[in-house]
């Protein structure tokens, strides 16, 4: 459905690309996950047409990307991270006398889709508002309602709830679930929460480069391992070293007065850790087990790269 | 699809006010020119203590008076307002965003230059008419017509002049990623043809000879420049071909 091979794409002496490889099954919603400046933005960039690659070749529906007779843009519906609209219109305008017409939707059938969308993302009641006065979370719905108007089989979503308030993101993430199956969709997001919640394959890219692909409950089961957090009083002393040998133990990390101990073997870790701890008689404020973040999985994916 | 940008650009000048203003400053162009022409040396004969006979030296105003002042004024407020209202198309699209969100879908990048173009072609053509008409009227008033099929000659010639500055700021536009850059092109190229228009010999070539030409078939009945008109129309042809291929190629 979607395919990118061996992406490069150098800004001056930035490698924003590195080799990107990757490839999305139909009706999968692909969670695009990354660090800013990992290279998904200008991925999804490249995929709309908006840029183009120094190297490689990406095809969306076995239509090749910037090839001559082959626009992939009538198969594709695209927001943005940032949607930017004309001010001095209306929600309504923009998708009913703008963006429907542009995909062949005139009339009635425009006019019914507007509203139907502008139901869905929750902005019916401001469809005659200005959208200079909309706040980043109202655009970000009508980033949404406008990539959906030609009911696309292939959705590009850059951080698409980034704006979005709590209720707002689940609404969004809600719009995202119901299209499985029937839409492929590759959303990009720094939000490890989102990938849970909606993604059914999850590819990491760092430095321009695609470090894992793989299901999302695969990926969460392999990477997303718990750790201790302890925080010290004094410090960890001689502790520091035995704890770095245990087998049970893949990473250490320590910035002041805590230390993040990341294990392969939860029960094993629990007791041994505590039991070293009173061993050593350190005075520790706090010992607690708890989910890495992203950001963690991602200096550990790294630094196994590195 | 040409259609629905076109739409688009029109509302968008109308909704924005530009065309608006657009049109009232060429409107009172029209109105103001026969009269500048008609009570401007009344207004001079009335200065304190002017030396005597002088006042008699100043000849009455005619017809050609009213022309001549509708041909500056035009000409002035037509090229200023003409980059004003261009200058910023491309630019500001590509700066706020807009650009990438159309450009995502199936729309050619050429016919979103072209439709700016055209709307602004159109909207100055627009000007002209009421322009011209306000001229026609109030000249008719005050002196005697104006040679109708001569003055619309020369608003066409006036058409043609202005079509350059716009496509040269339209061209500035789209090779400027922000819109300051933007007005720097655009006014460069209005000093550029200001200062090619000046040289001897090259005038003969430029834009600004079509005004020439247009007073000399309302007041004379004959005259040409064509060489001019041959010239601008290039220019026109060349900033679009530039503008366009230039877009096509562009990373948003």
């Amino acid at each position: 459905m979607i395919r990118i091979e061996n992406f490069v794409k150098t800004y001056g002496s930035v490698r924003a690309l590195d080799g990107l490889n990757l490839e999305v099954e139909p009706g999968v919603v692909y969670g695009f996950l990354g660090p800013n400046g990992a290279g998904k933005t200008t991925s999804m960039r490249i995929l709309s047409g908006l840029a183009r690659p120094d190297s490689g070749r990406a095809w969306i529906l076995d239509k090749e990307i910037g090839q001559p007779g082959s626009d992939v843009r009538a198969l594709i519906g695209v927001l943005p991270e940032e949607p930017a609209f004309y001010g001095w219109m209306t929600p309504r305008e923009y998708l009913r006398d703008f963006v429907a017409p542009l995909y062949n939707l005139h009339g009635q059938v425009a006019a019914r889709r507007a509203d139907e969308l502008l139901k869905i993302v929750g902005l019916k009641d401001d469809a005659n508002r200005r959208i200079g006065g909309f706040s980043r979370g109202m655009r970000q719905r009508m980033g949404l309602a406008q990539a959906l108007v030609h009911r696309p089989p292939v959705l590009l979503l850059d951080e698409p709830v980034s704006a979005l308030d709590p209720a707002g993101r689940k609404e969004a993430l809600d719009l995202i679930e119901t299209l499985r199956g029937q839409t492929t969709i590759l959303l990009s997001t720094h939000i490890l929460a989102d990938v849970e919640r909606v993604c059914d394959v999850v590819g990491i890219i760092a430095r321009g480069r695609l470090i894992v692909q793989s299901r999302r409950d695969e990926l969460l089961a392999r990477y997303v391992t718990p750790l201790f957090e302890i925080e010290s009083e004094d410090g960890f002393g001689n502790w520091l070293e035995w704890v770095e040998r245990q087998s049970f133990v893949t990473n250490v990390t320590v910035s002041n007065h805590l230390a993040r101990v990341l294990v392969k073997d939860v029960h094993t870790a629990q007791s041994a850790l505590l039991e070293s701890l009173a061993k050593e008689a350190l005075s520790v404020r706090r010992f607690e087990m708890v989910h890495p973040s992203l950001e963690d999985v991602f200096l550990r994916l790294t630094g196994k790269e590195a | 699809m040409f259609r629905t940008l076109l739409a688009k650009e029109f509302r968008e000048q109308w909704r924005t006010w530009k065309m608006i203003v657009f049109l009232a400053v060429f409107l009172i162009t029209g109105m103001i020119s026969p009269v500048l022409a008609k009570y401007t040396p009344e207004l001079l004969k009335m200065v304190p203590n002017l030396p005597a006979g002088l006042a008699d030296l100043i000849p009455a105003p005619t017809m050609a008076d009213s022309v001549a002042q509708y041909l500056k004024n035009t000409e002035q407020f037509g090229i200023l307002l003409v980059i004003l209202l261009t200058m910023g198309a491309m630019a500001q699209e590509k700066e706020r965003g807009t650009a990438a969100m159309l450009l995502t879908k199936p729309v050619s990048r050429s016919a979103m230059v072209l439709a700016k173009w055209l709307t602004g072609m159109t909207v100055a053509l627009a000007g002209l008419l009421v322009d011209g008409l306000a001229c026609l009227a109030y000249t008719a008033v005050l002196f005697d017509p104006i040679p109708f099929g001569a003055f619309w000659t020369l608003n066409l010639l006036l058409l043609v002049t202005l079509g350059v500055y716009l496509t040269v700021a339209l061209m500035a536009s789209t090779l400027a990623r922000s819109q300051s850059i933007a007005a720097a092109g655009a006014f460069g190229g209005l000093v550029a043809l200001l200062i090619l228009g000046s040289i001897p010999r090259v005038s003969d070539f430029m834009p600004g000879q079509l005004a020439a030409w247009g007073s000399s078939l309302v007041l004379k009945g004959d005259g040409s420049a064509w060489p001019a008109l041959g010239v601008s129309a290039g220019m026109i042809a060349l900033a679009l071909a530039v503008a366009c291929l230039r877009f096509e190629r562009e990373e948003i």
